[in-house]
């Protein structure tokens, strides 16, 4: 067979556009075309669902949803930068911009959307903008730096997405709303006004049934809106969110069948009037509907793919709930929110303490659940979307699932009861059947599925009910979740941490005793050597806690695969004056160390037998060094560039910060190690993003990044707070590292700890910024008592003839391992690589 | 036959913990569970490391028999009779050990 490639067209390449693309290059028909796609902005499509991570610190790249070569891998010509401005329908032909004629058998439209601007006198005034690229973002960023207030024009889903960036951009944020509530497509009015009042509490003022007549010069701002009653508001930004229109020009100009207030009308198969034309997405009108969503656009593109492979296929409308945060709070909306059914029955619950607003619409016969509202607490959402969209029949009493449980009774729909055919994740329409299959082939963490199914991929709101899919599965292959730490204990760290803090328990032998059995592990017996020194920071070789602590802590100092040690003193912040550095040379010149320089800017002196290393730190302290805590799991180096006080670029003094921080955090016990970096500008010599704690001088204060990781398994850090003064930035970090220590498991670093988080980034900043759990002031107390209480565990050692007993290495001889052989390389010692063992034979066991 | 010998007094041991004599040239590494009033010796080369420091690693229990958990890569030998629990193909050799008053005396005529 050799018949020649048709040519596949595709205008448009946002998130809906690509969709299709990635659907199409799956099929088996992508064989059958060559294809084209024009994409209008400077860059292939991005993830516009996720912008406001643009402010967080995300990059372009980051939020770029095009797999690396993949344009090139498929053979798809992309013009990029090239916007398609003409169609001919007759030759089949599309004109680009720039002069690019291209042939098609097909031509795929997927134009999207523009934002609305209301035509309001002074609306194209130079500080109002719009919210919809990356371009419009940079644009944001650009001209809220030359301002104090902020306005959102629109008060629906994007609208206070906005907000959220032009309040964390540190504008004092309005939002002005002509409906008189918010989000009044989704909300109902009880509904909308606890949304105000949350939204309003955090800090942004919301104006409801507000006209903008005019916009002109303000007096004390740039700008100063004119409202129809007479009111004014005086604003330096105004973004425009007041909803999405078709961009259909491009069919219009062809002649295609558009509707009354525009959109390119399609049918089931998402054809337009014209048969070798599609349209999908937000340009498309499909049974009078626009869908400002991107799940339906997905849905299209589907349609299209299979349709295109002769395949049965019809869009028949889509779900358009939603469950999002807005600001930190939840809201989600579900169905026939407004109860417009014939009919339908409504249950209310509402909490005025908490702030917990929750709407239910169900069918006259009480046995379906048509629609829902959720404001201050989603977390039934999955449970009530799976109802709906299954026609599960209901509960007896349906208002069991809107009341909070007293007992222990969940009230929630389990997995279990969802058919198979259910869709889990309407992102990228993966169903509970699709997810079971996977774990029979081997996927067990949600991450696996994640890259096995795509499920939980996309805008996110399905990972609860991923995971509880996931637990169910592997409960019925037998799979048992064991979250003992071990068979001495049936709890878990966190368990351990609370009933030590709570009981202060200050010996393992109490612990054991009150709440586990046996002798103890080489598992339990460190974690919570830990723990009581997460709490109470006692010197870890008191005789009672010596023979709890792990290979390294036991000798404070790092045991290498010969039984030496290597000794690592404290360099904060990396910065040494000559002296000291000649002081590190001649200690390892005199005990013959091997010497390297770290990766957080210290040095490593290695090759010390255990009967050395009191001497050698006898003289390291004399100098004046104090003790690295390389051994322990603990805050290790804050590593520093040099910062403003030599550097041409530098914007805060990074070293100062480092050293202050290292010094107030050193001897600090966590879960796993802790590193930290200070760059004293964007530049980020520090690589500060790749560090547990990182914090990055700008203009505006410190910008603090959290959960970032090198080594194994690299972790880019979240942009945590920005525009931060130093007490502050102090108190947020007590407080995240207390809350890491209490609740991580044990060897988690923060990067794990992070990914694990339910709620993730937004939670932990609810904690810590928030106080959402009340728990700050504690937090810093449990920090202070560890600040308060430091001392270096090496000065404390050899100041105490009874601990240098453990430092020999025999008991009943003063000989030295002769087991130990170096052997010189490039002008050092190193172990030797092969030794006599001259000791003893292993005995094979029959 | 056996052969006690005396190897230091009860103080010298680490409560909880392992120590490591010299016994007729002999690293042995000798634990101690005072609340058992219990003493095993193992011999102080740890296998997989190719190292002597057994009498580094934490002790404790697993399934009941006393284990030392090697402080390089974290095997586990039983106390009493020095079988590694990962490899049953390796055994290190165990003394006999006890305390007489304060005496630690050990018998280095394993079986």
């Amino acid at each position: 067979m050799n018949t020649p490639k048709k040519t596949l067209v595709v205008i448009g390449n946002g998130m809906v556009g690509h969709h299709f693309l990635t659907s199409l290059v799956n099929s088996p028909i992508k064989e059958t075309y060559h294809i084209v796609t024009f994409c209008e902005e400077p860059r292939a499509a991005y993830d516009r669902v996720h912008l406001s991570a643009f402010f967080s610190g995300q990059t372009a790249d980051d939020l770029s949803l095009v797999e690396p070569g993949f344009f090139e891998q498929h053979g798809i010509t992309l013009h990029i930068g090239d916007k398609a401005a003409q169609i001919n329908r007759e030759e089949q032909t599309v004109l680009s911009d720039k002069g690019a004629l291209i042939h098609y058998d097909t031509l795929v439209l997927a134009t999207g959307s523009f934002p609305f601007v209301p035509p309001v006198p002074g609306h194209d005034r130079p500080e109002c903008l719009v919210y919809r690229t990356i371009e419009d973002l940079e644009a944001i960023a650009t001209v809220a730096q030359k301002s104090k207030v902020g306005v959102v024009v629109g008060g629906g889903l994007l609208g206070l997405e906005a907000a959220k960036a032009l309040h964390d951009l540190g504008l004092k944020t309005h939002v002005v709303e002509f409906a008189p509530r918010l989000m009044a497509v989704q909300l109902d009015e009880a509904g909308g006004a606890m949304l105000r009042h949350k939204i309003e509490h955090l800090g942004v003022t919301v104006h409801t049934g507000k006209n903008t007549q005019l916009i002109t010069d303000g007096e004390h701002c740039f700008n100063k809106m004119c409202f129809a009653d007479g009111e004014e508001l005086e604003t330096d930004l105004i973004l425009f969110s007041a909803g999405i229109r078709p961009r259909d020009d491009i069919a219009r100009a062809c002649g295609l069948e558009v509707g009354p207030r525009g959109g390119i009308v399609i049918d089931n198969q998402c054809k337009t009037s014209d048969a070798n034309i599609y349209a999908i997405g937000e340009c498309a009108l499909w049974n009078g509907m626009i869908y400002g969503l991107v799940a339906p656009g997905y849905a299209m593109a589907r349609t299209v793919v299979a349709d295109l492979a002769s395949q049965s296929a019809h869009f028949t409308g889509a779900d358009m709930s939603t469950k999002l945060k807005l600001m930190g709070v939840d809201v989600a909306s579900i169905g026939d929110a407004h109860a417009k059914s014939q009919g339908a029955l409504t249950y209310t619950y509402q909490n005025g303490d908490l702030e917990v607003y929750k709407r239910i619409v169900v069918s006259a016969d009480k046995k379906h659940l048509l629609g829902a509202v959720l404001v201050g607490d989603a977390s039934g959402y999955s449970t009530l979307l799976q109802y709906c969209l299954n026609g599960i029949e209901l509960p007896e009493h349906p208002d069991t699932l809107i009341l909070p449980s007293r007992s222990d009774e969940s009230g929630g729909l389990g997995p279990d009861a969802l058919p198979l055919s259910a869709q889990i994740c309407s992102c990228y329409d993966v169903s509970k059947g699709d997810i079971c299959q996977a774990i029979e082939a081997g996927c067990s963490t949600v991450g696996d599925l994640k890259a096995g199914t795509k499920a939980g991929s996309g805008c996110g709101g399905c990972a609860a009910l991923v995971k509880s899919v996931l637990n169910s599965e592997l409960t019925k292959q037998g799979v048992t979740v064991n979250t003992d730490l071990c068979e001495h204990f049936a709890y878990t760290r966190q368990d351990l941490f609370t009933l030590i803090k709570v009981e202060k328990i200050t010996t393992f032998d109490d612990l054991i005793e009150k709440h586990g059995h046996g002798l103890g592990c080489d598992i339990c017996k460190p974690t919570v050597a830990s723990i009581l020194a997460s709490n109470w920071n006692d010197f870890v070789l008191k005789p009672e806690l010596a023979p709890l602590q792990d290979s390294n802590d036991a000798f404070l100092a790092n045991i290498q695969k010969d039984g030496t040690y290597s000794v690592v003193p404290r360099i904060a912040g990396g910065e040494i004056s000559p002296d000291m550095l000649i002081t590190l040379g001649q200690v390892g010149k005199k005990y013959q160390l091997y010497t390297k320089i770290t990766g957080g800017q210290r040095v490593d002196l290695f090759g010390a037998r255990v009967e050395q290393l009191p001497l050698i730190w006898k003289d390291l302290i004399d100098a004046g060094f104090e003790s690295g805590h390389a051994y322990g799991k603990s805050l290790r180096t804050v590593k520093s560039c040099v910062g403003s006080n030599w550097c041409r670029y530098g914007v805060d003094d990074s070293v100062g910060l480092a050293i202050e921080l290292e010094n107030r955090y050193k001897g600090l016990r966590s879960p796993h190690k802790i590193k930290f970096a200070v760059s004293g500008c964007t530049r980020e010599c520090a690589e500060a993003q790749g560090k547990d704690v990182g914090i990055i001088a700008t203009e505006h204060g410190w910008s603090l990044y959290v959960c970032g990781n090198g080594g194994m398994k690299p972790r880019h850090a979240d942009l945590f707070a920005t525009h931060l003064d130093k007490e502050t930035l102090i108190k947020y970090i007590d407080r995240f590292l207390s809350f890491y220590i209490r609740t991580a498991d044990r060897l988690q670093r923060t990067s794990v700890w992070m990914e694990n988080m339910e709620g993730g980034l937004d939670y932990l900043k609810s904690v810590i910024i928030e106080d959402n759990l009340g728990l700050c002031e504690q937090l810093e107390a449990q920090m202070q008592h560890v600040v308060d209480t430091y001392q270096c565990e090496w000065k404390t050692t050899i100041e105490d003839e009874s601990k240098l007993k453990r430092f020999k290495h025999f008991i009943n001889s003063d000989q030295a391992d002769d087991n130990i052989v170096f052997i010189e390389e490039r002008g050092q010692l190193r172990p030797a690589e092969t030794k006599v063992q001259k000791h003893f034979k292993l005995v094979e066991v029959a | 036959m056996s052969h006690w010998q005396t190897i230091c007094e009860v103080d010298a041991l680490q409560a909880n913990s392992g120590v490591c004599a010299l016994v007729e040239g002999q690293q042995v590494a000798v634990f101690y569970m005072p609340k058992s009033q219990s003493v095993f010796a193992l011999h102080n080369y740890d296998p997989f490391a190719k190292a002597n420091v057994l009498s580094r690693g934490i002790i404790g229990d697993l399934k009941g028999e006393p284990i030392v958990a090697s402080p390089v890569y974290k095997q586990h030998f039983n106390l009493k009779t020095g079988c590694c629990l990962e490899d049953e193909t390796v055994k290190i050799p165990a003394y006999s050990v006890r305390i007489d008053q304060s005496h630690v005396q050990i018998n280095l005529d394993y079986d």
